[in-house]
């Protein structure tokens, strides 16, 4: 079937199966920052927007995508490295596989609710898996990111 | 899953004409636990054009479109005040956010996914299920009948300040539930367990005698131990039933502490 699809406000016409998953579909158009984890909405390295939400896109029809704007880390670059500042500041960052995701999630929860708290903040990433780095200097860089108002 | 077909209907009249040609055609909530069947799917039915996914705040009643996810849900302030906030509760501890922006309240609903952390607090909770042509059944008829070639269109729950209790037994934040316990306490109490590991169920026997006792600790001892000793258990790679039956019963013993104090 074919869907149209717009992808950080680029609209493409792409031909998927019924039953392909937004996370192949995205990889498969040269999305590859969007990483490929567990592939059962566990890990969270799959995330992208939906409308400005997080979702995993290992889980999501790409048939149900159409007519939703989708965001990748490409999209939200500017606010990616403002955050990657923060993170690196922290030594909260080691192999990078999480990061596109993160940086998603973190930039949804800013849209969502720029006045987080830690604990709020820890919540919001509960799907979001890091194995290099733990979680605390993450959070820390997180609530500089969003204490940062420049 | 195979899906032979997608189709975002726009009318609900169009979903069920679609849904009754063909007994391989399937609603789709979100789509967030289809990697959980190996079922073929006909046609998938999108409903996401049909403008069900609302949530409607009454005087006494919210009214919840199917298709809203339940991180609405759990963003929702006034569900938080109803029962202790139980399905609140109950919704937040359900993996992350990515996958709670995609379910949704209907899909966890029909679905009746043995796993489901979901129907457990609503069995104890005043709600109602809204069906397109079926009409309206609470959860716990809709749990006794065969599957519904129907679409379910809103859940009604009515507003309570009745004291609630949801615990979720879980290895990891991500995991399905071990067993989960939901109590209610208003006029009467009402307990449910799920994840046994088969569909939650009301504990209508044990209901019946804690409702009929003064409570104290030797009635929240006497019902934990009925439910735990008569309940159907079960063993899966989660968890043996041995240790279901245990845990239910602290778990109830704490509910009911909890509810009752």
């Amino acid at each position: 079937m074919r869907v149209i699809l717009d992808i950080n406000n680029q609209i493409f016409n792409v031909d998927v199966s019924p039953n392909e998953y937004l996370l192949d579909t995205l990889r498969n158009n040269h999305f590859k920052s969007v990483k490929k984890g567990c592939d059962s909405s566990s890990c969270g390295v799959c995330t992208v927007l939906v409308d400005n939400k997080p979702i995993a896109s290992c889980t999501y029809l790409t048939a149900k995508a159409e007519g939703h704007k989708i965001t990748t880390v490409e999209g939200i670059i500017s606010e990616a490295e403002k955050l990657g500042k923060h993170m690196g500041d922290e030594g909260a960052d080691q192999c990078g596989y999480c990061n596109p995701s993160l940086a998603l999630t973190v930039y949804a929860l800013k849209l969502e609710n720029p006045e987080a708290n830690t604990q709020q903040i820890r919540e919001y990433l509960v799907g979001n898996l890091c194995r290099c780095t733990g979680y605390q200097s993450q959070h820390t860089a997180i609530r500089d990111y969003l204490g940062d108002k420049k | 899953m195979n899906i032979g077909n997608y189709v975002k209907v726009k009318s609900i009249e169009e979903a069920y004409n679609l849904l009754q040609e063909d007994k391989d055609n399937l609603i789709v909530g979100g789509g967030a636990w289809l990697k959980q069947t190996n079922k073929n799917v006909k046609t998938m039915i999108d409903l996401e054009r049909c403008n069900l996914n609302q949530i409607t705040e009454n005087k006494d009643t919210l009214v919840i479109g199917s298709m809203t996810t339940l991180r609405d849900l759990e963003c929702n302030k006034s569900l938080k005040e109803i029962d202790g906030g139980i399905l609140v509760k109950a919704i937040s501890g359900i993996m992350g956010v990515s996958i709670r922006n995609i379910a949704t309240i209907g899909g966890s609903i029909v679905g009746r996914y043995s796993f489901s952390d979901i129907l457990t607090p609503l069995l104890v909770m005043d709600c109602t299920l809204e069906f397109f042509k079926d009409g309206s059944m609470t959860i716990q008829e809709f749990l006794s009948t065969k599957k519904l070639n129907d679409i379910l269109l809103n859940i009604t729950i009515k507003k309570s300040n009745n004291k609630g209790y949801f615990y979720a037994m879980k290895k990891t934040s991500l995991d399905f539930a071990v067993i989960n316990v939901a109590i209610t306490k208003g006029k009467t109490i009402s307990i449910a367990v799920g994840a046994r590991p088969s569909v939650a169920a009301l504990q209508t026997e044990a209901m019946d005698y804690i409702n009929n006792e003064q409570v104290n600790t030797e009635a929240i001892d006497k019902t934990a131990s009925m439910i735990s000793s008569q309940t159907k258990f079960g063993s899966n790679a989660k968890a043996s039933e041995e240790y279901r039956r245990s845990i239910t019963n602290t778990y109830i013993k704490r509910g009911l502490k909890e509810v009752t104090s």
